[in-house]
């Protein structure tokens, strides 16, 4: 496991599919973490509902991921351990998911800008050679075409509501632009699944989701894409920014401190 | 429990002297469909008390039940496996839907629900005291969802056939759901039970710090509680708290011997010929005071809901902004 094992031996399939199911699977249980952390502060009772929804879907889509990835893997791991018993150095999530929620535009803009390359990487596996992936591919694809549609219709409220929410919103996109080219970055590993149909050449994706990012900025009050000099990568090599260390510390807190006791 | 009458003797001073004088004729006729077992819809005559008295209730119970998400939320990115959290989310969920209902329900007699959340969030408005008892460790969860939402349950069953409808709708479905709460949490505190010593050490200490709160859901006892008459002619009510207090307790030892839990009372005990367990007095100074913003949370959960509730004012004005663009241009 991990990115430095891919230059030095020669890898198999499995090893392969294994990473990227962590992969998947990490994006998944951070982003529900994050959201799960609304419940309870959200800024109307309707998004009370909202919030939860989506962590469930997240939270259930993780757990899906990563029990494949334990049954690929052959030693006996499920989610629950694969959850609780590795550190940030072994999680493979994108850094976009692990930023802290902020404010309501924050916590938007981070679920739209990804939930739309998620949904597009979602509907490509849908097609994959690897069934197994596939079928999980598709039994979450309308939650996340929901998540788009949710996070959409939030970037056009805020962008297109008042002066301090198109701001608020501004700001958000500012700070987390340089986490998005790290979704069209394919590692050794996805370029091999991509290879093998098994997984979606991620750098065909980009137009598509550029496109719609630029006229749905435009139709928001006109936000506008800032420019990054450079893009900010390494969560799939496991070096992650300094905030997912502390959603592992609460995310794993119980079963670090009691090992192995069911509940 | 949500429901109980937790207003100060001068608080129901206060309310009875803004009394209103009803036609005696129409008010017959009122109590008439009540004794027929009707049900009260929103469009039909109404008792300015009746309509008061629900909509404090109501309002009340919708209050719990978003101040009744907090100290579960506190253990839900700490829940310990993915089933577990996914469980805690989806009934925090429910609570969160539990509310919208209410409030729709309260909305049905003429008020709306910016001003009873105000009035929630200004401290004029109640909620039930056991929220305001902190969650310490993951036994709480278990605990909260087998003893808080069974002794809801207990209230709230014969609330199915209050006679206000859309109260009495509202109770139907949310009975459905809190009976999967109580299930989840008394299997929470199964497991506990069947674990190691740590793990029965926090269930054990989760019981005894939840048993007397969860008594006192049921409000004063009956020698004190003035208010029942009229809720119980009225069928807003239909037994008495000791009743109920009683039915949630024989039906709650014996669950809690089951699975190997004490239940922190030296003078408990059953009663062969009344076939009822009988506890020792309940320290109602402690409710009181809990009532009266002296439990060990009562703050923070105040906090919080203001906070959320005003860090969130921004986000509403922008949706509400936004609408209104959107209304405009389909106008022109």
């Amino acid at each position: 496991m991990g990115a430095l094992a891919t230059n030095t031996v020669e890898r198999t399939l499995d090893q392969d599919r294994f990473d990227y199911l962590l992969h998947l699977g990490d994006n998944a249980l951070v982003l529900g973490q994050r959201m799960s952390e609304w419940v309870g502060h959200a800024p109307a009772l309707e998004l009370e509902m909202a919030v939860s929804n989506l962590a469930l879907d997240l939270i259930g889509e993780a757990q899906l991921w990563l029990d494949l990835a334990g049954r690929i893997e052959g030693e006996g791991r499920d989610a629950d351990r694969l959850a609780n018993f590795r550190d940030a150095l072994d999680f493979r999530n994108l850094l976009i998911v692990e930023q802290p929620n902020g404010d309501w535009a924050f916590t938007v803009a981070r679920h739209y800008l990804f939930s739309l390359q998620h949904l597009a990487v979602v509907e490509r596996l849908s097609e994959s050679r690897d069934e197994e992936i596939a079928d999980i591919a598709r039994k979450v694809r309308p939650e996340i075409a929901y998540h788009v549609k949710f996070a959409r219709s939030w970037i056009e409220r805020l962008g297109d509501g008042t002066e301090e929410s198109h701001a608020r919103l501004q700001r958000a996109i500012d700070r987390l632009w340089r986490f998005t080219g790290e979704m069209f970055a394919p590692d050794a590993i996805e370029e091999r699944l991509a290879d093998e149909g098994i997984a979606p050449d991620l750098r065909t994706l980009e137009a598509d989701w550029r496109a719609e990012v630029e006229q749905v900025f435009e139709a928001s009050g006109g936000l506008d894409i800032p420019e990054v000099k450079r893009m900010t990568l390494g969560g799939r090599e496991g070096h992650h920014s300094e905030h997912l260390g502390h959603l592992l510390c609460e995310l794993q807190f119980l079963q670090r401190a009691y090992p192995g006791l069911e509940w | 429990m949500y429901t109980t009458d937790l207003r100060s003797a001068e608080e129901k001073r206060k309310a009875a002297r803004a009394k209103v004088v009803e036609d005696p004729e129409k008010l017959a006729e009122f109590q008439a469909r009540i004794d027929r077992d009707e049900f009260i819809e929103p469009k039909d005559w109404m008792p300015e008390a009746y309509r008061r008295t629900l909509i404090r209730q109501i309002s009340q119970h919708a209050h719990s039940e978003i101040v009744g998400m907090l100290p579960e939320g506190n253990w839900i990115t700490r829940a310990p496996t993915f089933r577990r959290k996914l469980i805690l989310l989806a009934k925090v969920q429910d609570e969160a839907g539990h509310g919208l209902y209410l409030y729709s329900a309260a909305e049905t007699l003429g008020v709306a629900r910016d001003e009873l959340v105000d009035q929630l969030h200004e401290g004029k408005a109640k909620y039930s005291t056991i929220f305001n008892y902190p969650t310490l460790t993951w036994a709480d969860i278990g605990a909260i969802g087998w003893l808080v939402d069974g002794a809801a349950i207990t209230n709230q069953i014969p609330l199915c056939r209050c006679s206000y409808g859309p109260y009495a709708r509202a109770m139907q479905r949310i009975c459905k759901e809190e009976s999967f709460h109580q299930r989840q949490g008394y299997e929470a505190m199964a497991a506990l039970m069947r674990g190691s010593k740590e793990q029965r050490r926090m269930a054990q200490d989760a019981m005894n710090r939840w048993w007397w709160p969860a008594l006192m859901m049921f409000g004063p006892p009956d020698s004190v509680s003035i208010h029942s008459a009229q809720s119980m002619k009225w069928k807003i009510k239909r037994y008495s708290n000791d009743e109920l207090r009683q039915r949630f307790i024989d039906a709650t030892v014996p669950q809690a011997h089951a699975i190997g839990l004490e239940v922190p009372d030296p003078e408990l005990k059953f009663n062969e010929e009344t076939g009822h367990w009988e506890t020792g007095p309940i320290d109602w100074d402690e409710f009181w005071a809990v009532v009266a913003g002296d439990g060990p949370c009562n703050y923070d959960r105040m906090d919080a809901r203001r906070s959320a509730h005003d860090e969130g004012a921004w986000v509403r004005e922008a949706a509400a902004a936004h609408a209104a663009k959107r209304a405009g241009t389909r106008a022109a």
